[in-house]
């Protein structure tokens, strides 16, 4: 190409970051580093979280368990939002690593959904007196999970990698645009049906001392959320392209 | 000379119709489980009509989406297998017009024979009279919905074989507004309440699904009929 060197330089690393063997190398550089951050911030957050934060005045010290719960929370929308863009990247040009990136991204969403949900119902025994209450944002989180799965189950459903990769990648879609129909139809549900609705959040206003440990596990989730992406895509990567010659290079079984 | 748009959404719901007036005993299966579904309930709970009045809006409503979802396994299975999808492909007309026409004629064969028998379901439960007209208006709104929302999740699985509970996975969740909306329009007519803004939200989520779903249907089924 004649005008390499006018090449904006992130269109030129989003096209680089689409060959297969690139994505590879790269992101096998990344992934010692991320896991390196996310263990440290994790440790970090949970000392913070576990030792250094005093007790909450209402809820003594089972309230702790926010710590990891909110995180996950967030995470559990913030993956499902990445996924449906990366699917999204995946239907429109049709790059393999967009479309192993978002099916990558599927299982740890839903861990996060289910971690959000097991930390609440455990956090709900004490501070209810139930596992399960009918809350609006426990019911949309249930229904998230099940979203997810329903992805995960039609990717693994289709023996074509790619073609399941790209009709699982429809239904990411559908499903985004669902989910805020789904959550405002539920909360509505619950202010009509139980009048005072029991807010999910305890303190309503947080005490700055619980913010730190928040936020550094919040980007703990973060960097580990990317990290276990990239690991699973790496090997979904070279398991759909076994046959090509890149990954013959790579375990030296060519010349 | 190339038919219309118009012409030929036209003849493919009347090619659905006349393939469901063939194979009529299917036409009778949604209905008939759902009979059986509102049978099974009093049996399981007892024949106190207060109790089961209280719950029978639940039980329609759950056994409609769960009927719903059982034809929409088979929805494109057959078009698929003996090409009349592959055809239709090449043959350069749109693909949404198979999405529009085939979530119409399966809301003709599907939605709207449970509304007319709904009645029946509903003495059967002892529901109070006064809510059958909301009941039926509910389902009125909502059962297109499920049709718009069903086909998209068909034309995604219909190159999978045995998708019976994979459809289910898929598609419940995206039918919980439906059902949350039109059991609370019932349910807010049993509380004394107007149960207009339950039956407007339900008119604009069908109308909404109207609008995009096909779009979402004919890109699956590109997507699927690619695949193999």
């Amino acid at each position: 190409m004649a005008n390499k060197q006018k090449k904006n330089p992130i269109v030129l690393f989003i096209h680089k970051t689409g060959s297969p063997e690139y994505f590879y190398k790269l992101s096998g550089r990344f992934l010692p580093w991320l896991i390196a951050i996310t263990t440290i911030l994790t440790a970090w957050g949970l000392y913070q979280a576990l030792y250094v934060v005093p007790p909450d005045y209402q809820q003594s010290e089972s309230y702790r368990i926010l710590f990891i719960h909110v995180p996950s929370a967030w995470m559990s929308m913030f993956i499902y939002a990445a996924m449906a863009v990366m699917a999204f990247i995946a239907l429109v040009w049709r790059i393999k690593v967009a479309e192993i990136c978002a099916m990558a991204s599927a299982p740890i969403g839903a861990a996060f959904t289910f971690i959000t949900l097991c930390t609440g119902a455990l956090w709900g025994k004490p501070m209810w007196g139930a596992y399960w209450v009918w809350d609006a944002r426990m019911t949309s989180e249930l229904v998230l999970l099940f979203i997810y799965l329903g992805i995960i189950a039609l990717y693994r459903s289709i023996d074509d990698r790619r073609a399941a990769a790209r009709v699982a990648s429809i239904m990411a879609l559908v499903g985004l645009v669902n989910l805020p129909i789904i959550h405002y139809s539920v909360e509505w549900w619950t202010t009509l049906h139980q009048g005072q609705t029991i807010r999910l959040t305890g303190p309503s206003s947080i005490d700055a001392s619980m913010l730190p440990p928040l936020i550094i596990m919040a980007v703990a989730t973060k960097t580990y959320f990317i990290a276990a992406m990239l690991a699973n895509a790496r090997n979904m990567l070279i398991e759909q392209d076994r046959n090509k010659s890149w990954v013959r290079r790579l375990i030296g079984d060519a010349p | 000379m190339r038919a219309g748009s118009a012409q030929v959404l036209m003849a493919m719901i009347w090619r659905d119709l006349r393939l469901a007036m063939r194979r009529r005993g299917q036409l009778a299966h949604p209905l008939l489980f759902l009979t059986l579904i509102t049978v099974l309930f009093p049996l399981a709970l007892g024949p106190d009509p207060k109790q089961l009045g209280a719950i029978a809006v639940g039980i329609i409503w759950v056994g409609a989406l769960v009927a719903v979802t059982m034809t929409l396994s088979d929805l494109y299975r057959s078009d698929r297998d003996d090409g009349w999808l592959e055809q239709l492909m090449v043959s350069g007309h749109p693909m949404v017009l198979v999405a529009i026409g085939r979530s119409f004629s399966h809301w003709l064969t599907t939605g709207l024979p449970l509304l007319l028998l709904t009645p029946l379901f509903a003495s059967f439960l002892n529901m109070p009279e006064q809510l059958l007209s909301t009941l039926l208006l509910s389902l009125l709104l909502g059962t297109p919905t499920l049709s718009l929302i069903g086909n998209i999740v068909a034309a995604l699985t219909v190159g999978i074989g045995r998708s019976g509970f994979l459809v289910g996975l898929l598609v419940l969740p995206l039918y919980v507004p439906v059902l949350l909306f039109a059991a609370g329009a019932v349910n807010a007519q049993a509380g004394g309440l107007s149960p207009d803004a339950h039956l407007l939200m339900l008119a604009a989520i069908a109308t909404l699904a109207a609008t995009l779903t096909p779009w979402a249907t004919a890109a699956a089924l590109r997507t699927s009929l690619s695949s193999n």
